[in-house]
């Protein structure tokens, strides 16, 4: 039995996870459905939403902030952001746009978070 | 100038007030803010997690923020940036507002109805006295956010964090994405006052030890921070002889409290509450002063944005009744007072005349209690309410929803408790 604290929603429910024999993992503690797959995602491939920002020319602030639109596998934490490092865009930046197609080959896409 | 309805403060509170009463029929309102740009706190809160009530799906803060804005932006709600309002006065039926700005100079403004959202200021090394020499790379935990978020300046490489408030722990994980090396994340309290989750994606993600019962009793360097020390504290708080240790560090972040921002209310004679250090208010967000509302973290701190905005809506249709005349007076007004193991309660006073089904309260524990009853008393000390709650904690607001039935039974007293379970 693994106790881990669902971070799907500011909740933060108990959560206790069993791994079968057969590799069926059996969650409870979730206070909705939503627990279910991020605890069976914990115990084989944990992923998370990077945020971050970009450099931006021309705008009201010098950073525009931007995340990856899916949740991307936690160990590419730090190479999504070396990726970061390169980029450089113009305002005027509408929120959604998308900065880095397919980053890292996650399928997720880095999109700006705001309007600048 | 003449409006309806003056919202000071354009942050999530003041965005959703002015929204709410705009759909209720004011068409002439108008926002001040003093930043460049609406959207208030959230525009540095670059992280996710926002609107899963509000919105039903996880924004980053400048998402939420934005989705606000658009939607004042369809309506003829005005706003002034880059303004400071001075001052407000109470002159009975019109309020004035003094502000100033570099583009017009000092504005004289009267308004039928005032909402207060201000939000809230961070409490500083100062408010804490932390001994220890005074260098530079001391920051508030929000300050440091703004400089690497929006500003574009890293402001440390080796950083130690006081207090594990949400703040703190956010700025843990974005001090370490940003390449800094977060040593140790302070907590004076045996627990942590942030979300659970923020702990397990910001700290245990990064391997950065949480250090709970600690404190921070000497800050170390002359030009630039060099060190800090740590020391355990007894179950009184203070710290324990002998368990002193040196953390090197350039930076140190405080995450040490929020303060509610009511200098300008304080100024306009409007009655606070010592508990919440904001504004007493009733059961329509209204301060003791007729038609001058308030809302969000200028009130008391909220847990989520959802919540403030949830508030804002509250204090909008409020002061819509109000200029409409269809907020009724009242004469019979029930106090709400906070019992045993209460910190405070919001609002404070409830009209019942006002009250249409319920009226929900919202307040917060002093500590963390496992198993207890929450329970309401009227004035003769007679239960009019539990509720049971296998755990309770200060960081976690708790509400708790009244029908007008059980209002009715309060005779003039309403108390809010943590008892124990029977």
């Amino acid at each position: 039995m693994i106790e881990m604290i669902c971070i799907v929603c500011p909740k933060g429910c108990r959560l206790s996870v069993d791994q079968k024999a057969d590799g069926e993992i059996i969650v409870m503690g979730n206070g909705c459905n939503r627990g279910i797959p991020y605890a069976q995602k914990e115990l084989t491939n944990p992923t998370r939403v990077i945020t971050s920002t970009v450099k931006i020319k021309g705008g009201i602030h010098k950073r525009l902030p931007v995340k990856t639109s899916t949740d991307i596998p936690k160990g590419l934490n730090f190479a999504v952001m070396k990726e970061l490092e390169n980029i450089e865009v113009t305002s005027p930046i509408k929120v959604g746009t998308v900065l880095i197609e397919n980053v890292l080959g996650t399928g997720a896409n880095i999109v700006a978070t705001r309007n600048m | 100038m003449k409006y309806d309805l003056i919202v000071i403060g354009g942050g999530p509170a003041g965005l959703s007030a002015a929204y709410e009463a705009y759909n209720r029929g004011i068409e002439n309102i108008l926002i001040l803010e003093r930043d460049k740009e609406l959207g208030g706190i959230l525009n540095q809160c670059i992280h996710n997690g926002f609107g899963v009530h509000s919105f039903k799906e996880e924004l980053t803060g400048p998402e939420y923020a934005g989705r606000y804005i658009d939607m004042l932006n369809s309506t003829k709600v005005d706003h002034k940036l880059d303004t400071m309002v001075l001052s407000i006065s109470n002159g009975g039926d019109v309020k004035h507002v003094e502000a100033i700005n570099t583009e017009e100079g000092y504005l004289s403004l009267e308004t039928k109805a005032i909402i207060l959202a201000m939000g809230c200021r961070e409490r500083t090394r100062g408010a804490i006295q932390i001994p220890g020499e005074r260098p530079s790379g001391v920051f508030t935990a929000g300050t440091a956010q703004r400089y690497v978020n929006m500003e574009g300046y890293m402001v440390g490489k080796k950083v130690v964090i006081l207090g594990s408030g949400d703040i703190g722990l956010i700025m843990a994980r974005r001090m370490t994405l940003e390449g800094a090396e977060v040593k140790a994340c302070v907590e004076l309290m045996p627990y942590s006052n942030g979300l659970n989750r923020n702990i397990v994606q910001c700290l245990d993600d990064y391997d950065i030890p949480l250090m709970l019962a600690h404190t921070i009793t000497e800050i170390i360097g002359k030009h630039r921070l060099e060190a800090v020390v740590v020391q355990a504290v007894d179950e009184n708080r203070n710290p324990i002889p002998g368990t002193e240790q040196t953390l090197e560090c350039d930076t140190l972040l405080l995450s040490v409290g929020l303060i509610p921002e009511n200098e300008i209310t304080k100024n306009a004679g409007i009655a606070l509450d010592r508990r919440t250090s904001g504004p007493v208010v009733n059961e329509a967000m209204e301060t003791n002063v007729k038609g001058i509302f308030a809302c969000g973290n200028v009130v008391h701190v909220h847990d989520l944005v959802d919540f403030v905005s949830e508030e804002g809506q509250k204090a909008g249709r409020s002061a819509a009744k109000f200029i409409k005349s269809e907020l009724k007076e009242g004469q019979e007004v029930t106090e709400i007072r906070n019992g045993d193991r209460v910190n405070y309660t919001v609002p404070q006073k409830i009209r019942l005349e006002n009250i249409a089904e319920s009226q929900e309260i919202m307040f917060r524990v002093s500590n963390v209690f496992k198993d207890v009853n929450i329970t309401v008393r009227n004035n003769d000390g007679e239960l009019i309410k539990k509720l049971r709650r296998p755990v309770v904690a200060p960081g976690e607001m708790e509400k708790i929803k009244l029908k007008r039935a059980d209002l009715e039974k309060a005779n003039g007293l309403l108390t809010i408790a943590l008892e124990e379970v029977i």
